[in-house]
């Protein structure tokens, strides 16, 4: 296993690394977003008792393909009283950053674009500028509908951002480095087991981020229309639609980096290790959506202020006092008790949780 | 005492959980056909020319007006001949009253359902179109001899079991 805390010098200078792996970034992002697709749709039929796509190649692979090829031969429509050029350039605002933090994710021991040391930092940062696309493509549609779902989703992201942030910092703590790879390599336990609380609220934080089910109400169909991308056709809407897969990707691979122990895995290859990590994430992320009805947007801001937010704070707290009071102690030690403090919080916030002074059900 | 701390997601998960091996509902249209009732009113009609006399019965109850008979008297045997026998089946409604009304049992509705044209003209049937074949089998509507000699309706609760098509 490759153990480098620097990425190695291969392949070769700083710019044929950076041409190598810019190149990989941008293939396994369109062909994990096309796979995903599929998958999603595979396994949501499944679970529904349907087939789901399966006559476009063997097991209806080629399918996302074709709906890739449909997307980008149809015609783009832009509305006659549009703000054309930020309705143009909101898809690309949109989608390059999610691409962008795929930069600082470690494929395996030192196979990334860039190690950097405020990879966590950055990741957050890049991020949250999805939202400004989202937000633009909302605005200049001039459409009531996308504008009210951006809205929706620039609340929905804003208030999560924080409890992600604060369940972020008590990996940190442990790690005692923002960057991706040495994250990974003080994994030798994987951080789930360690950060159970954190774990909860960093991915029902992120399922909300990325507006994905129970918390896609920012593109309620039956309410919105489709949300911000309303008045969006061609390939414009294909790419708010591939941002928002690779968005679900990159959800994906913080978690598996983060919580789950990145690349490192017995007997299997680093890479293949991550891959199968993220698809088991992105599983997860499809048996929600299956099982779980969409909130309400009261529920969806009380969610993140009254429940989430102090679960993280607290979260912090301890995992803070216990680094700091035994900072020699073995992180098995740690797992216990920090089980027992996520099952006594959820117990105890779950009593306390109430819409509307108690006047609304939750 | 549990009810609110999230045990219904859970309870819900693992429901969906069980659903990945379940056999689909949905049917390989093409490839699998289901079988219809036996007492379907398919989207044709079939008309026994042996037993028509040409009473003309049919057309006279057709609320649609859709059947257009013709008939000249064979006079040596007592009888009419059947000169036109057209169905617009462009009109039909599927009434089934041609076939109650049918006091020498010729006329059918027929059990297949794949019988859609391309064109209008393709669904005016003459004498020739009309008549029973493979591909055009009477259904056992409004007569239960037919409908004894037809294959049982498939219903999706005795699908093959443990089989995901």
């Amino acid at each position: 296993m490759a153990m480098q805390i620097l990425p190695p010098d291969w392949p070769g200078n700083y710019w044929a690394h950076w041409g190598i792996f810019t190149v990989i970034i941008l293939v396994f992002v369109l062909l994990s977003v096309l796979a995903f697709i599929w998958f999603e749709r595979r396994a949501m039929a499944i679970m529904q008792a349907r087939l789901g796509p399966n006559r476009a190649g063997p097991f209806g692979l080629f399918q996302s393909a074709a709906d890739a090829l449909k997307v980008m031969i149809k015609e783009d429509i832009v509305p006659s009283r549009a703000d054309k050029l930020v309705h143009w350039l909101a898809p690309v605002v949109a989608f390059v950053p999610v691409m962008m933090v795929f930069a600082v994710v470690p494929f395996q021991g030192g196979a990334l674009l860039a190690d950097l040391n405020v990879g966590v930092l950055y990741i957050v940062a890049i991020s949250s500028v999805t939202v400004v696309g989202v937000f633009m493509g909302g605005w200049a549609s001039n459409n009531k509908y996308s504008l009210l779902g951006a809205m929706r989703q620039i609340a929905a992201v804003v208030s999560y951002e924080i409890p992600v942030v604060l369940s972020l910092v008590g990996v940190i703590i442990l790690t005692g480095s923002l960057s991706l790879q040495q994250i990974v390599q003080a994994q030798d336990i994987p951080f789930i087991l360690v950060q159970p609380l954190g774990f909860l609220i960093f991915f029902i934080g992120a399922l909300a981020e990325i507006n994905r089910a129970p918390f896609d109400l920012m593109e309620a169909d039956s309410e919105l229309v489709a949300g911000y991308f309303i008045e969006y056709s061609g390939m414009k809407f294909g790419l708010f639609f591939l941002a928002e897969y690779a968005e679900a990707l990159v959800v994906s691979a913080l978690v598996t980096t983060l919580f789950l122990g990145g690349w490192r895995g017995p007997l299997l290859p680093d890479w293949l290790w991550f891959l199968v990590k993220v698809g088991a994430v992105f599983f997860v992320i499809v048996w929600i959506r299956t099982t779980v009805p969409r909130v309400r947007i009261d529920q969806l801001m009380a969610l993140a202020w009254k429940f989430l937010f102090p679960l993280a704070l607290i979260n912090l707290l301890v995992t803070a006092v216990e680094i700091l009071v035994w900072p020699e102690l073995s992180l098995w030690v740690l797992v216990p008790i920090n089980f027992a403090v996520m099952i006594i919080l959820v117990l105890l916030w779950s009593k306390l949780f109430k819409l509307g002074w108690g006047r609304v059900d939750v | 005492m549990f009810e609110r701390y999230g045990i219904g997601i859970i309870k819900g998960l693992s429901v969906t959980i069980r659903h990945l091996f379940r056999i689909p509902i949905t049917t390989q249209y093409p490839e699998r056909k289901l079988n219809p009732s036996r007492r379907t009113r398919g989207n044709e009609l079939i008309w026994n020319q042996e037993r028509c006399t040409g009473c003309g019965t049919c057309a006279k109850t057709c609320p649609q007006g859709s059947i257009n008979i013709v008939t000249s008297v064979k006079v040596e045997e007592n009888k009419y001949k059947v000169e036109k026998f057209e169905v617009d089946m462009g009109y039909c409604i599927f009434c089934g009253l041609c076939v109650e009304a049918c006091p020498y049992d010729a006329l059918f509705l027929g059990y297949a359902y794949e019988r859609a044209r391309y064109r209008r003209g393709e669904l005016v049937l003459d004498k020739e179109g009309l008549l029973e074949t493979d591909e055009r089998k009477p259904s056992g509507y409004f007569h239960p001899e037919v409908a004894a000699e037809l294959p049982k309706q498939s219903l999706l609760v005795d699908r093959d079991k443990g089989r995901r098509a």
